[in-house]
């Protein structure tokens, strides 16, 4: 199939971006998204011309580097998926295919479709671990028993890759989602309570920090979400964050 | 120091973060007001205390639609709210809450444009979010220039001008509505804003619990069914009072 | 140069308690002044940063990807296993051990995996403590599941993310040390050279992927981390990035390459699809326990479908050849991986194959769906004859046992897994070699060390499922932050190394030449067009079967495209800026060498074992005969101007407590 790309291009952060626009030709339904870029750009470098940025590693849809805002949504039509994940055949011949970076003033662009998502560590770095040595000597892992279902929502919780698609989506650039997956998950498990106060105290103060807008409950983060982390975290921290906080020493 | 940090991403130190020890001797009070999710905890409580103003308002609204009995009815509600001093008093929180849910509101506007400077060229957000959700900003001004209309219509004319008296003594503020009702342009106006009202509760009633962490699978539908059906019968109630009075005065 | 394996004397169980024992120490106080580089931020590099970070060291973290918790290490679904016996089946270390032993075709270091085996259990209760959240059964125990054709059920897991989580556990273990500072982190950053000073790894030239600038970095040891070569093949379920480079430049500054030639092809991947393909997908090795393969019995019904003519569902049972029930009727579809997948290669190469380009087995879960559905039919006291009820009940199990991985098959290829057969095709998926080392993790290189897939020596020939996991967290978390205390205790009074030694000063000197030259060579043709010719090389000659003359033939091949490569291959872009492009060319380059030395490697060793199948050395059945009397030993690769000139280090490997056996599986 033939189609028209509007891409992006942005050759450095403080740079002026703007759209361009390519035509691929002898797509193949078959191709990934991704494989779909991977054409484009041989035929930029065969041209002499630069080929367009984007982050991808694993291209399974688990590492969380791909992140691309396809035709309005982040990691294009589909639910989850990411980028990677998405194939050609959710698109009709002769289509036009818009292609943006997420956009975040969080997120400074680096290149064209790549952005720096190390806010992300950071608001992690501020808090998001169990403070136990690497020691080994801990408990058996069975001492501790611990409900299946509150294990069972600690995984999903825990599932989130860190892509940015909510931030992406978020009309108001906000990092809820993600920040309150990582407090659920260690707040869910008993080796995580001692430091809960702590840390959703200290991660929506990173939060904060990093410049994410704040949370207007529009529930598009989780739709777009690869990994369909529940808006039930974002209630948690929120709950989490009072408690803490009015509570707190 | 957020600023420094975007103009330093390429410092690989950055990820160091120098900033955290400052950060984490945040005490739970400063969290509870200068956090983002403290403007939030704000937003959502005083929402729900204007969903509780709304109901007694309407309660007291729909005296105007009791038949003969309406006009003495009305009239001495009017006196009984502007001079019972507890009530006058929950009249001020409540125009206080109002201004804070307006100007809390507006804070977090501005500070949700500044996370996003760049737009994006193609958005498609109908396919992940209601409409409403969106647009709580629109909604909330619109409803904002409506009760700037509304109380300088009823609330200004009843304080600030001289109005003729009924039976009781009491000033015919009955009068004053069954006036201003008779002009379509208000009540298509009057609707109208009840419209935006609804949309802005049928969003904001279910949010502000899950702003104070009320989700829970259990309950969160029943929330969503009563904000629903709050959404609709609460500005419906208001929108039937104008329309009422205005056929009934054809 | 003979090398000192550093095996501790004594009984196996004893050995690594009495290591811990008399191995040098560094106190506290003196830790704070060592500094340690860690490359790679997967399972080894992440535990291996965060324990010597906690121990005290200055720890200087690099990974390529834009955080540290994107390492690929992310995509490992299976699980990881555990000697604890939560079950009650008669698991222990020994037969951890033994197994891991027997799987790798008795080719690995019997203390080193011993080893492996004791620290198993303190990886789970670690991992717990540290908040992963793993399965549990309904009385909140943790769950386990049998695993690659071993008798016990000892594989811990978190649904089919058990790399991600474990992974997840390692980055916050990590971050945590970011933020007091032990750590500092460098991502989106490459190692682009080792720089040896006075005999010892000291430092690091990296390239900064974003701003394109090459750094100096000084440490008094060098911790390799950089995962498997698997991308040599272009093709792999490795992650796009994944690469050899920081293991290569080290093979090249004196550390020795190991068994480079042991590669797994994993058996069920969904097949390539076409030329454009970029990497492929593993689909997890549980689906074989319910999974029956096979492919048409005649040639023309095989043409027929793969001209799209024929749907597999209307080939009769009878003419149907489930060629690994046929072949090894006791253990059947549940073969080692080897075995499989070199039997799926059989058949196709035979002219069985079932997609348009003839490389795909069918996975059929329609004998599966009838048998639980008439079983939940019969518990449900429902008609057990009515097809339509038995199909719609057999899927509904399917769908609990296997629901995402049928749901990831259908997005990739838009086929509906619960209706016709899967197909599926072996896929490169891990590489057992890599960098030679010591008891100590320690390489020929005094001061660098290498964990988890970088290093070779736990695996053997042939890796089995749910073992890596375990390897990279075992060295990362419980080895290696002692027995680098071992050679650091020398440093105590060395104070910082400079980096502005002539040492460093050519390192880096020849890395911005080495970029240079790429960045301003008159080519034409783009890094991929060659990384995809390497890989149908290296599949075609150095794949699931190599034979003689045809690795000769490769080595060849690969010498002519190197130096073809060097000629016309064309980087756009400058280097300082982001170029993705001049990386993948750098990488490229150093696969283009491996490769060689693969051929090579796989060329010496005229035996057949675990992964390596040299078609010479096969039983008239066709399966692998190893030859213990001649081969028994582990290849280490001494490098030399060039690959062709590498020098083979033959190191002899000894059991003691365990026999060598043939593998059957019939």
């Amino acid at each position: 199939m033939k189609l028209t790309l509007k891409v992006w291009r942005q050759n450095g952060p403080k740079e002026k971006g703007k759209i361009a626009t390519y035509q691929v030709d002898d797509i193949s339904e078959d191709m990934s998204f991704l494989e779909m870029m991977d054409v484009l750009n041989n035929e930029l470098i065969e041209k002499g011309e630069d080929p367009v940025a984007f982050d991808h590693d694993c291209r399974e849809g688990i590492c969380g580097a791909c992140s691309m805002f396809i035709n309005g949504e982040a990691h294009g039509p589909g639910r989850g998926i990411t980028t990677c994940q998405l194939h050609m055949r959710s698109f009709n011949d002769g289509d036009t295919i818009y292609i943006e970076p997420w956009r975040a003033a969080a997120f400074p662009i680096i290149k064209d479709l790549v952005v720096n998502r190390s806010a992300f560590d950071r608001i992690i770095q501020s808090g998001g671990f169990i403070s136990v040595n690497t020691s080994g000597n801990t408990l058996d892992a069975n001492a501790i028993p611990i409900p299946k279902s509150d294990a069972d929502a600690a995984f999903d919780a825990a599932t989130c890759i860190g892509c940015g698609a909510c931030v992406a989506t978020c009309k108001n650039s906000s990092a809820m989602l993600f920040t309150s997956a990582k407090i659920s998950q260690l707040s869910l498990l008993p080796q995580g309570k001692p430091e809960a106060k702590e840390r959703v105290v200290n991660m929506v103060k990173q939060m904060d920090l990093e410049g994410f807008g704040n949370c207007t409950n529009t529930g598009a983060c989780a739709v777009e979400c690869p990994k369909g982390i529940s808006l039930e975290n974002v209630a948690r921290m929120n709950r989490e964050f009072l408690l803490a906080s009015t509570t707190k020493s | 120091m957020a600023n420094t940090l975007v103009h330093n991403f390429f410092d690989p130190k950055f990820v160091t973060l120098e900033i955290i020890p400052n950060y984490f001797k945040m005490s739970g009070a400063s969290a509870l007001i200068k956090s983002s999710l403290a403007k939030k905890y704000w937003m959502a409580l005083t929402g729900l205390f204007l969903c509780f103003f709304l109901i007694v308002h309407l309660a007291g609204n729909l005296t105007l639609l009791a038949g003969d009995s309406a006009r003495a009815g009305f009239n001495a509600y009017t006196k009984f709210m502007t001079s019972f001093v507890p009530i006058k008093v929950a009249s001020y929180i409540t125009y206080l809450g109002i201004l804070f849910h307006a100007v809390d509101g507006l804070l977090l506007t501005l500070k949700n444009r500044k996370a996003r400077p760049v737009k994006y060229a193609y958005e498609k957000p109908q396919v992940n979010s209601i409409w409403s959700s969106r647009n709580m900003g629109v909604l909330g001004t619109a409803i904002f220039v409506f009760i700037v209309l509304h109380m300088g219509n009823f609330w200004f004319r009843y304080k600030f001008t001289t109005l003729p008296t009924d039976v009781d003594g009491n000033f015919d503020m009955y009068g004053v509505v069954v006036e201003s009702f008779k002009m379509e342009w208000y009540v298509g106006l009057y609707v109208l804003c009840m419209a935006a009202l609804a949309f802005h509760l049928y969003h904001g009633f279910w949010s502000a619990f899950q702003t104070l962490g009320v989700n829970h699978p259990k309950y969160t539908p029943a929330i969503k069914k009563l904000g629903f059906g709050f959404s609709i019968l609460i500005p419906l109630g208001f929108a039937i009072i104008p329309i009422a009075v205005y056929v009934m005065n054809l | 140069m003979a090398l000192d394996e550093k095996i501790p004397e004594g009984p196996l169980e004893q050995k690594w308690t009495k290591h811990k024992n008399n191995i040098r120490l560094v106190n506290p106080a003196n830790k704070r002044l060592i500094d340690v580089i860690v490359i790679g931020t997967g399972l080894a590099g992440g535990s291996a940063s965060a324990s010597l970070a906690e121990m005290g060291y200055n720890v200087k973290a690099f990974c390529f990807q834009d955080s540290p918790r994107r390492a690929h290490s992310i995509a490992a679904q299976g699980g990881i296993n555990a000697a604890k016996n939560y079950q009650n089946d008669g698991d222990s270390v020994y037969r951890l051990f033994y197994d891991t032993i027997k799987g790798g075709d008795y080719r690995s270091r019997e203390a080193n995996v011993y080893r492996l085996a004791e620290v198993s259990t303190n990886i789970i209760d670690q991992c717990v403590a540290q908040g992963v959240p793993f399965a549990r059964d309904y009385g909140g125990l943790l769950d386990n599941r049998s695993f690659g054709g071993v008798q016990v059920s000892r594989t811990f897991y978190a649904k089919g993310q058990t790399g991600q989580q474990l992974l997840l556990g390692a980055y916050s273990a990590m971050s945590r040390q970011i933020s007091k500072g032990k750590i500092e982190m460098f991502s989106r950053h490459e190692m682009l050279d080792m720089v040896i000073v006075d005999g010892k790894a000291r430092g690091i030239i990296t390239r900064n992927l974003v701003t394109g600038e090459i750094d100096r970095h000084s440490a008094h040891a060098v911790v390799l981390c950089s995962g498997g070569y698997g991308n040599v093949f272009y093709l792999s379920t490795n992650a796009m990035g994944s690469n050899a480079t920081a293991a290569w430049k080290a093979h090249k500054r004196g550390a020795y390459m190991a068994n480079p030639c042991y590669t797994q092809i994993h058996p069920t991947c969904i097949p390539v699809s076409g030329d454009y393909q970029s990497k492929l997908t593993l689909m997890s090795e549980s689906l074989r326990n319910d999974g029956r393969i096979w492919v048409p019995k005649t040639k023309e019904h095989a043409k027929a479908v793969q001209a799209g003519e024929l749907k597999p569902t209307a080939i009769k049972e009878e003419d149907r050849d489930y060629y690994l029930e046929r072949r090894y009727p006791s253990f059947g579809n549940l073969v080692p991986r080897d075995v499989a997948s070199r039997a799926a290669k059989e058949r196709c190469d035979a002219g069985y194959g079932v997609n348009k380009t003839g490389n795909a087995v069918f996975l059929d879960f329609s004998s599966a769906i009838v048998r639980y559905g008439k079983v939940e039919a019969n518990t449900k006291g429902l008609d057990s004859n009515d097809e339509a009820l038995v199909q719609k009940l057999g899927k509904d199990v399917v769908a609990a046992k296997y629901g995402n991985l049928f749901q990831m098959y259908e997005k990739i290829t838009d086929d509906n897994p619960y209706e016709t057969p899967m197909k599926i095709f072996p896929a490169v998926h891990y590489t057992m070699g890599g960098l030679w080392v010591d008891y100590n993790l320690m390489t020929t290189v005094p001061g660098c060390f290498a964990c988890g897939e970088a290093n070779f020596s736990d695996h053997g020939a042939n890796r089995l499922g749910a073992s890596a996991l375990m390897q990279g967290l075992a060295d990362g978390y419980f080895v290696l932050p002692y027995t680098v205390g071992d050679f650091l205790a020398s440093d105590i009074r060395t104070g910082p190394i400079s980096t502005d030694s002539p040492e460093f000063e050519a390192a880096e000197k020849e890395v911005k030449e080495r970029l240079s030259a790429f960045v301003n060579n008159p080519g034409t043709k783009p890094v991929d067009h060659y990384h995809r010719q390497l890989g149908k090389i290296m599949w075609e000659y150095c794949g699931m079967a190599r034979e003689g003359e045809g690795l000769k033939k490769a080595i060849v091949m690969i010498q002519e495209l190197r130096e073809d490569f060097y000629k016309n291959v064309r980087v756009p872009g400058k280097e300082d800026e982001f170029n993705p492009e001049l990386e993948k060319a750098s990488r490229v380059a150093d696969f283009l060498e491996l490769g060689e030395l693969m051929c090579k490697d796989a060329l010496d060793r005229n035996e057949s074992c675990g992964g390596h199948f040299r078609e010479e050395m096969q039983t008239e059945e066709g399966e692998a005969l190893r030859d213990d009397k001649n081969y028994r030993y582990v290849s280490a690769w001494e490098w030399f101007e060039n690959p062709t000139d590498a020098k083979l280090h033959a190191i002899e490997l000894t059991f003691d407590n365990v026999e060598l056996k043939t593998r059957s599986y019939k």
